[in-house]
């Protein structure tokens, strides 16, 4: 199943999906060392973001969330890449300062924790295998 | 230029404006006369932001227009003896270091238009620091959308921002008429006021009616207020501000704002008694409110400690002028390069915190844990005094 959005940073990556059907703080929602969500009651409370195709709706929080998503890749433990439903500009500029592949306007539901994906995000697709 | 990593970093920072462009849904790029950059205090940024601006730097990226800076975490000279951690001390010299390596002028001011960087009427502008874009936007009549600390830089090393929002100008037009029957004297009528209306137009435009007078002190403060408890990035004060003469109310939604609704945003924003210390200056206090205070205090004694935050440029006037000693006299200070808002005062043992801002009122609790006491000035200093 191959899905078409739009591409807000470049690149290509694939991975196992990591999905969250609420939306994600990264400044402290994630630990910056080991990229561990530590946000009390979030879904994916104690899941690693790095590798990972890091599924969710949208941003929330704080504007310095940018920063983290920055620093999260300098630390080696970033996700490959990050798919939206609809990316706002904290999310955006988080991902596009860091280099991390980067689609939205994706039908989220559709893809399931586990999931094998190929994210070619300079031509704005998203393929479930 | 667009080669090596100097240029992608350069390419990089391009992107984002292109894509914030394509989320705003901008038609173009417009070149911009100046920045003011928002992310300054390591307490807000962290040691992720600072080391995404020492990457910057490291790279040998530069700004193209003319470029200043939002208040640091402390005061860059006096840090030790005002008791700032050593630790934050040393990470925010970092960050200074980084932002002058970019050729961004490190005036750590959130009053930029006081001390240098100020813009003409309709210039478009890319300005982070709420207050200073109310300010730039309403008192000045120059064009800047409320800009993050990313994509602020981003617009100072491309010299351009994407052209939407404030920039048009239909945008500019007031969304909701507020007829003001209270009475507003001190600088703190105008921060409740503020308050009181940021929560009402939260993002909107508002157009004021019947303040009769305001100096440019208290347009700062009532713009730094809307702009703290809303969104609020421009409003118009009917014969006051340059743009109010062309806009129309007709149709508008209206807000009546009495003495009652003032009482009552006092009553709100007071969540403490008896201050620990009183902050005074925010934003930055001008010359004028430096002389103030410093007449106010002539022969004085205080109790607990009091600081007035304010420019380093303006600092610099008050040594001259003979204010900074009084108020020294009287057991205040002269805070330079920072303010209570991003300053890690919770970490000093202080509590309950006295000020006159609205702004700062808004933020106290959240950000540094404190117990707000929110007065005029002279009811703040008797009691300190």
């Amino acid at each position: 199943m191959k899905m078409r959005g739009r591409s807000i940073s470049p690149g290509k990556a694939q991975g196992e999906a990591l999905v969250s059907k609420e939306p994600i703080g990264f400044y402290g929602g994630i630990d910056l060392k080991t990229g561990i969500v530590i946000e009390k009651g979030h879904e994916l409370e104690g899941k690693c973001v790095k590798g990972k195709v890091l599924v969710f709706p949208q941003g929330k929080g704080s504007t310095v969330g940018s920063y983290v998503i920055y620093g999260l890749k300098k630390n080696g433990v970033a996700p490959a890449a990050v798919v939206n439903k609809e990316t706002e500009t904290i999310v955006a500029t988080g991902v596009i300062l860091a280099g991390i592949p980067c689609v939205d306007g994706i039908d989220i539901e559709r893809i399931k924790t586990g999931d094998k994906l190929t994210v070619d995000a300079d031509n704005g697709t998203v393929e479930v295998e | 230029m667009l080669s090596g990593e100097h240029g992608e970093a350069i390419e990089r920072m391009f992107r984002l404006l292109v894509r914030l462009g394509d989320v705003y849904g901008a038609d173009r790029m417009i070149p911009v006369g100046s920045v003011q950059v928002a992310g300054v205090s390591y307490k807000s940024i962290g040691d992720p932001g600072m080391e995404f601006l020492e990457d910057l730097a490291e790279k040998g990226v530069k700004v193209k227009v003319s470029t200043t800076l939002n208040p640091a975490g402390m005061d860059l000279e006096k840090w030790k003896e005002l008791g700032f951690p050593e630790e934050f001390a040393e990470k925010q010299l970092r960050v200074m270091d980084a932002f002058k390596r970019m050729g961004i002028m490190t005036t750590v001011t959130c009053t930029p238009y006081l001390v240098g960087n100020l813009p003409r009427y309709r210039e478009h502008i890319a300005w982070s620091e709420s207050s200073a874009v109310s300010f730039a936007n309403s008192v000045i009549g120059a064009r800047t959308n409320r800009e993050g600390g990313p994509s602020a830089l981003a617009a100072a090393i491309c010299g351009l921002t994407p052209n939407y929002g404030l920039h048009l100008d239909e945008k500019r037009k007031p969304t909701l008429l507020v007829k003001v029957s209270a009475e507003l004297s001190d600088i703190a009528d105008f921060g409740a006021l503020g308050y009181y209306v940021g929560k009402l137009v939260r993002k909107g435009v508002p157009y004021f009616k019947g303040i009769k007078h305001a100096n440019v002190d208290q347009l700062k403060a009532l713009g730094a207020a809307m702009a703290a408890s809303g969104a609020v990035a421009l409003y118009h004060v009917e014969g006051i501000t340059p743009e109010a003469a062309m806009m129309s109310t007709e149709g508008l939604e209206s807000v009546e704002v009495g003495d009652k609704e003032l009482e009552e945003t006092y009553r709100s924003l007071n969540t403490g008694t008896g201050p620990d210390i009183v902050i005074l200056g925010c934003p930055h206090a001008s010359i004028n409110e430096v002389a103030e205070l410093a007449r106010k205090l002539e022969g004085k004694q205080l109790k607990k400690p009091l600081w007035i935050c304010t420019s380093r440029a303006t600092k610099e006037t008050a040594r001259r002028m003979g204010f900074m000693n009084t108020i020294e006299k009287a057991g205040g200070r002269l805070v330079s390069d920072t303010c209570m808002v991003v300053s890690p005062i919770e970490q000093m043992g202080y509590k309950t915190t006295g000020v006159n801002s609205g702004k700062a009122a808004n933020y106290l609790p959240g950000f540094c844990k404190q117990q707000v006491v929110f007065k005029k000035m002279d009811e703040l200093l008797e009691d300190i005094m």
